[in-house]
């Protein structure tokens, strides 16, 4: 796939987007989205608008769609951290246009994840990768940061009403507070309020279980996975509604 | 260094007395110590260092090698830290009846565990340097993280550092230069803090005292 995909990006240099019918585009976007170009996924977010698109169809099935395909091959190993980096950041900008009209269109989520690096740790690429892995599904993602106290997560948690707490660590040092995080939400009676999961290089699923969260998620695309999985469990008309609208 | 393989001692009825299972970014430091100090109690093997950005994997790989290990000599031990295997080195060290350097990494043992400590405090929101990932800077960081091909993403990935700290083991003028150079590259304040050799001396000799110890014990009898 790499290697078409090179051999394409001589023939796109002078590809023109807007020549292109919705089916095209969209199959373009699915590439620029795998090859990580920024410009070219807002430049086709704009036009789908343009054609009178609602905002989000062009989620759900140019970015969505595109994001599952990079999320695939990161999980088979044919895609690394740079290139799902590239391809994030192609989203962001994708969702940068999206964002403010989703909220006035009011359209179906999948859930909502409050997420952020625990007091202490200031490495966020895996949390950045897992936001945009699970905005790129369609949850609506709260990115409240680096270096976050429990006031943090559990303000957060009650203002956006969320479904889902992600907290990630790199450090052993600081991956313990984790606990912290989640005692204080037993402490309220909210635990069971919230999908807890957890990610981060130094932990393991005993850990997560040792600190009562719901699950351990080794990287970006099975967060995803597990996300989906939880939240049908919990409210399975939310998944089977973005489901059908992806398939169209 | 002697690197054992599989099979070096088929054959030998005597088993050798210490083993050394180490990562690959410690040999030069290991060697540096054992010849500094003599210390002939220990043979030396090593697992690739680029296993530190797959941390998932070293565990089970340091097993394979101290079952190896088991076979030709009577003391083995594990110079990992716990290297981000998240407690499972730990548990395998447990099972396995071995030892290993205490410390969450490297830099914590270089330093020592009470000063990297006082140093993370003071400073969350540093990128830690030491000989050997100075030496190989370009391969296993900046090309390590796509940042040849991709340098638009040294925001995503050192956005929030402010500095590189270089724990250094040698005095070494070369590597302070390439390890500013490094700062620079990244975009982030620089500072220089000596550590020698720290943890990985005290338990090199102590565990060729150890393996020592056990072979004449074994002799005396």
């Amino acid at each position: 796939m790499a290697e078409d995909n090179n051999l394409n990006d001589n023939e796109d240099d002078d590809l023109d987007l807007k020549s292109l019918n919705d089916e095209d585009l969209v199959a373009q976007m699915h590439d620029d989205l795998y090859d990580g170009l920024k410009a070219e996924i807002a430049e086709g977010v704009n036009i789908l608008l343009s054609r009178d698109w609602e905002p989000y169809e062009v989620l759900t099935k140019a970015l969505v769609e595109g994001m599952r395909i990079v999320g695939i091959d990161f999980r088979d190993g044919i895609l690394f951290v740079p290139e799902v980096l590239m391809s994030a950041n192609a989203m962001k900008a994708g969702m940068a246009i999206l964002r403010p009209l989703l909220a006035e269109s009011g359209a179906p989520q999948m859930g909502k994840m409050v997420i952020g690096t625990v007091k202490g740790d200031i490495h966020d690429v895996g949390k950045n990768l897992v936001s945009m892995m699970m905005e790129g599904a369609g949850f609506e993602v709260i990115d409240i940061g680096i270096n976050n106290p429990v006031e943090n997560y559990i303000a957060a948690l009650e203002e956006h009403n969320a479904d889902i707490l992600g907290m990630s660590a790199l450090l052993t040092t600081t991956m313990p507070y984790m606990k912290v995080v989640i005692d204080a939400l037993k402490a309220k009676g909210v635990r069971d309020d919230y999908v807890v999961l957890v990610g981060g290089a130094p932990l393991n699923q005993a850990f997560a279980d040792s600190v009562g969260a719901d699950a351990y998620c080794v990287d970006a695309a099975v967060t995803v996975e597990i996300a989906k999985d939880l939240m049908a469990r919990r409210q399975g008309s939310g998944v089977d509604r973005m489901t059908l609208a992806a398939e169209g | 260094m002697t690197n054992i393989g599989p099979g070096t001692l088929a054959g030998s009825a005597e088993k050798r007395p210490g083993l050394l299972i180490a990562c690959g970014a410690l040999a030069r430091e290991i060697m540096a110590v054992l010849d500094a100090g003599g210390l002939d109690g220990l043979d030396v093997t090593c697992l690739p260092a680029h296993l530190h950005i797959r941390p998932q994997l070293i565990a089970e790989a340091v097993r394979a090698k101290v079952r190896l290990g088991k076979q030709s000599h009577e003391n083995v031990f594990v110079l990992y830290a716990d290297c981000g295997t998240g407690g499972d080195l730990d548990a395998v060290c447990a099972e396995e009846g071995v030892t290993r350097i205490p410390g969450a990494h490297c830099y914590e043992f270089f330093a020592g565990a009470e000063t990297f400590a006082a140093m993370s405090d003071a400073e969350p929101a540093a990128f830690y340097l030491t000989d050997f990932l100075v030496r190989h800077f370009d391969r296993l960081v900046y090309a390590g993280l796509g940042l040849d091909r991709y340098p638009e993403l040294l925001d995503d990935y050192f956005g929030n550092y402010r500095r590189v700290v270089y724990l250094a083991q040698t005095k070494n003028p070369d590597l302070e230069a390439q390890a500013k150079a490094a700062a620079v590259r990244l975009g982030l304040d620089y500072e220089y803090h000596f550590t020698g050799y720290g943890g990985l001396a005290a338990f090199t000799t102590h565990a060729n005292q150890t393996a020592k110890q056990a072979a004449n014990q074994r002799v005396s009898t």
